[in-house]
């Protein structure tokens, strides 16, 4: 008893009665979406949507409403996260910077860096794309290598960044760069890189299914001004532990293979199988339970509590569990996985099949949440 | 948390982590006898977390009970608190007296029993396997079939024709019941209570139990994991072990929310069967992962008589099967999918 605190959390009224106008705006947004569109999930990139989304006041809706925010709560945000992903809603253009970069900037951004970003992420037109790992710093974080040093008015950067989400569709970066070659974790900083600055090159880099989510930037003297540093310099390990219980904590790390549980009802409900018909009770035994761990944890954050050790468990938990519902509609479901022709079920399955190992791996492994766990069982 | 749940929280865990030492759970298993724990247990009025208090309850709410419960899975509490929290709970709504003493609850709303006749003179007949702590409960409370609907009754089992003594692995009593005309105190079932009543209910108690049941395994694998020395230093510190109590702290953090769900879904006003089913089902999933990492973490000693561990995992053994298994709940949550179909999944997902 005692490791966690999971405390129960219930959505107040204000935060459920906006769920009636999420998925009315939804229904009409998506109408034309096929299943296998909505498959992509919070991997579908798509600009103008997420300019509606802004209009609606639905990005930053937590922020103070000095800089354009909501001023509501995360239980409000939470309704509107939950309903997109269920619907399999295109949110990749707002979804870091909504979710980390805005927050990152509200607790450590310099006064301007607040003015300036925050209305372009609250209006949805700035993505932004996260600048973490390299070739030799995947996991091991603190092995970063791409350094920036200082010159005349700002900071000279050379390196490079690889799997960076959507880098060839981002407007910004934000970057963990090396600022002191000595100090392994005090040497970090981190910078708001602008992406069309000359010297910085993003190349594909094309997934084991034929799509590109993830990109190389090469950094080659690109310049980043003064006024483009986040925090303290030498702060961006820090900065970095707390935003990644930002990235760690929502819906978005259970719900990516939503669309095909939806596929298995769909053949179940056809077919009575009774294998399929208790396994897609089974699935829904486990997502009436890790969205209330989701949920916990937004109650967490709504407290200005630290959330890392518990969105930690779910995102174990729920990268299990995502990433088993490919594994269990292959094996319930004597169709082959298909992307030409095909029907929805075996669209659907194949490209969550082919998309599925990059679950426990994205947003911190599965190895590495696991330590986090075992530090907070105090094994280590 | 309120006052109140602090309060019986401390109660609780005062009581049993005093008393429900390993010397007590193996006297258990050897003779059935519960050491004077149960006459403590009523003394503290921890039976009766749902009873008003004009019957000599504490008139609290379902989240009260909750955290008993889950108590009594952390101890492994030998003794029908559950069931008797249960009893006396249906007692008071269908306005029967209040059992005293130690009592049970039987499901026999499928015909497996059934009562004749009403008032004084009615009986129930009718058998019905595998009901915790018969043999030692006084009072049974069954939900019974009477004329095509059914009936709440109060039974002495006393009255019963055969008690035929079985139990689970954990030594707890689940025995055989026949009744032949017993004489039973009758009342209607209340209105907004399903007909399996004491399936549902049994398996939401069961959910929680096994929910505390997870915690104390997962707690004393730590504990051992951090003192055991191997190769010159503590296990814990290996990270295969760290891997895999790490899994089981994901199946022990999962099945303390979702066990939690239905009894704040009563408190709520809300109808928990849904929550009951994936409580159920869920917890029962996890039983076997907790179980099975804490005896391999804890190796050859785990496995002895003489180390408690499998106080707890013999009960997460036994109680995942009880009151409806995973698969039972697990159809009963599909079958309510596919006959809403697709479009309202999610919905009702999200409404529990």
């Amino acid at each position: 008893m005692g490791f966690f605190n999971f405390e129960p959390a219930t959505l107040p009224p204000e935060a459920e009665a906006l769920r009636p106008e999420v998925r009315a705006f939804l229904a009409e947004a998506l109408k034309d979406k096929r299943p296998v569109d909505r498959a992509w999930n919070w991997m579908g990139h798509d600009q103008d949507f997420s300019r509606k989304v802004g209009e609606k006041g639905w990005l930053g809706m937590t922020w103070p409403t000095e800089y354009g925010g909501g001023g509501r709560t995360f239980f409000e945000r939470y309704v509107v996260m939950e309903e997109m992903l269920a619907a399999g809603a295109p949110v990749q253009a707002h979804w870091v910077a909504d979710r980390q970069s805005g927050p990152l900037l509200l607790r450590f951004g310099t006064e301007e860096q607040r003015k300036f970003f925050l209305p372009q992420i609250i209006s949805g037109n700035a993505c932004f794309c996260i600048g973490m790992s390299e070739p030799d710093s995947g996991s091991d974080l603190a092995a970063t290598r791409t350094k920036a040093e200082k010159v005349d008015g700002g900071w000279k950067v050379n390196g490079t960044k690889v799997w960076t989400s959507s880098a060839h569709l981002a407007h910004y970066m934000i970057a963990l760069l090396r600022t002191d070659a000595e100090d392994k974790h005090g040497g970090l900083t981190q910078f708001i890189v602008d992406m069309k600055s000359p010297g910085l090159t993003v190349s594909p880099i094309i997934n084991l299914a034929g799509n590109h989510h993830f990109n190389q930037c090469v950094f080659d003297d690109v310049f980043v001004p003064d006024d483009r540093l986040v925090g303290k310099p030498g702060g961006g390990w820090n900065q970095v532990v707390a935003e990644l219980a930002f990235e760690r904590s929502g819906p978005e790390r259970y719900l990516s293979c939503i669309q095909l549980i939806l596929e298995l009802l769909g053949v179940a409900a056809q077919s009575r199988d009774p294998a399929m018909v208790e396994e897609v009770g089974r699935l829904s035994a486990h997502a009436m339970t890790l969205r209330r761990m989701s949920l916990s944890v937004a109650g967490k954050l709504q407290r200005g509590e630290n959330p890392s050790l518990e969105a930690s468990v779910v995102k174990d938990v729920g990268g299990v569990f995502e990433q088993s519902i490919p594994e269990i509609a292959a094996r319930l479901v004597e169709e082959e996985p298909t992307l030409m022709g095909g029907d929805n079920f075996q669209q659907v399955l194949a490209f969550l099949t082919m998309e599925a190992p990059s679950f426990s791996l994205r947003g911190g492994t599965r190895e590495i949440l696991r330590g986090i766990i075992a530090r907070g069982l105090g094994l280590r | 948390m309120s006052e109140l749940r602090n309060i019986l929280t401390d109660s609780v865990n005062g009581l049993f982590g005093d008393r429900v030492t390993r010397e007590l759970l193996t006297r258990f298993d050897e003779t059935g006898d519960d050491g004077g724990i149960w006459a403590e247990v009523e003394a503290q009025g921890l039976t009766r977390p749902l009873v008003s208090e004009e019957n000599g309850g504490v008139g609290g709410e379902w989240r009260d009970a909750h955290v008993l419960l889950s108590a009594a899975g952390f101890h492994s509490a030998p003794v029908p608190l559950a069931e008797t929290i249960l009893a006396s709970w249906l007692a008071e709504r269908a306005g029967l007296p209040v059992p005293e003493g130690m009592a049970t609850i039987i499901d026999g709303s499928d015909g497996s029993l059934t009562i004749a006749g009403d008032g004084g003179s009615a009986k129930l007949s009718g058998t019905v396997a595998r009901v915790p702590w018969a043999s030692k409960a006084e009072t049974a409370l069954v939900v019974a079939a009477q004329d095509g609907g059914v009936m709440v009754g109060a039974v002495r089992l006393s009255d019963a024709r055969d008690i035929s003594a079985s139990q689970n692995m954990a030594r707890e009593p689940r025995d055989d019941v026949s009744f032949d005309g017993a004489p039973v105190r009758v009342a209607h079932l209340p209105n907004d209570l399903p007909r399996d009543v004491i399936l549902q209910y049994g398996a939401m108690v069961r959910a929680a139990q096994i929910a505390g049941a997870m915690d104390k395994v997962l707690t004393q694998t730590v504990q051992y994991a951090n003192e055991r020395t191997q190769f010159g230093k503590p296990l814990g510190k290996f990270q295969a072990i760290q891997q895999e109590l790490s899994r089981m702290a994901g199946e022990a953090a999962s099945s303390g929310v979702i066990a939690e769900a239905p009894f704040a879904a009563l408190d709520a006003g809300q109808n928990p069967e849904w929550q009951i089913a994936a409580a159920k089902a869920r917890t029962s999933e996890a039983a076997g992962v907790g179980a099975t990492v804490g005896h391999q973490t804890h190796g050859a000693i785990g496995f002895t008589y003489e180390h408690s561990l499998h106080f707890a995992t013999r009960r997460l053994w036994s109680w995942r099967s009880e009151f409806g298994g995973a698969r039972f709940w697990a159809r009963r949550l599909g079958t309510r999918a596919v006959d809403r179909g697709v479009e309202n999944f999610w919905a009702d997902i999200v409404s529990g």
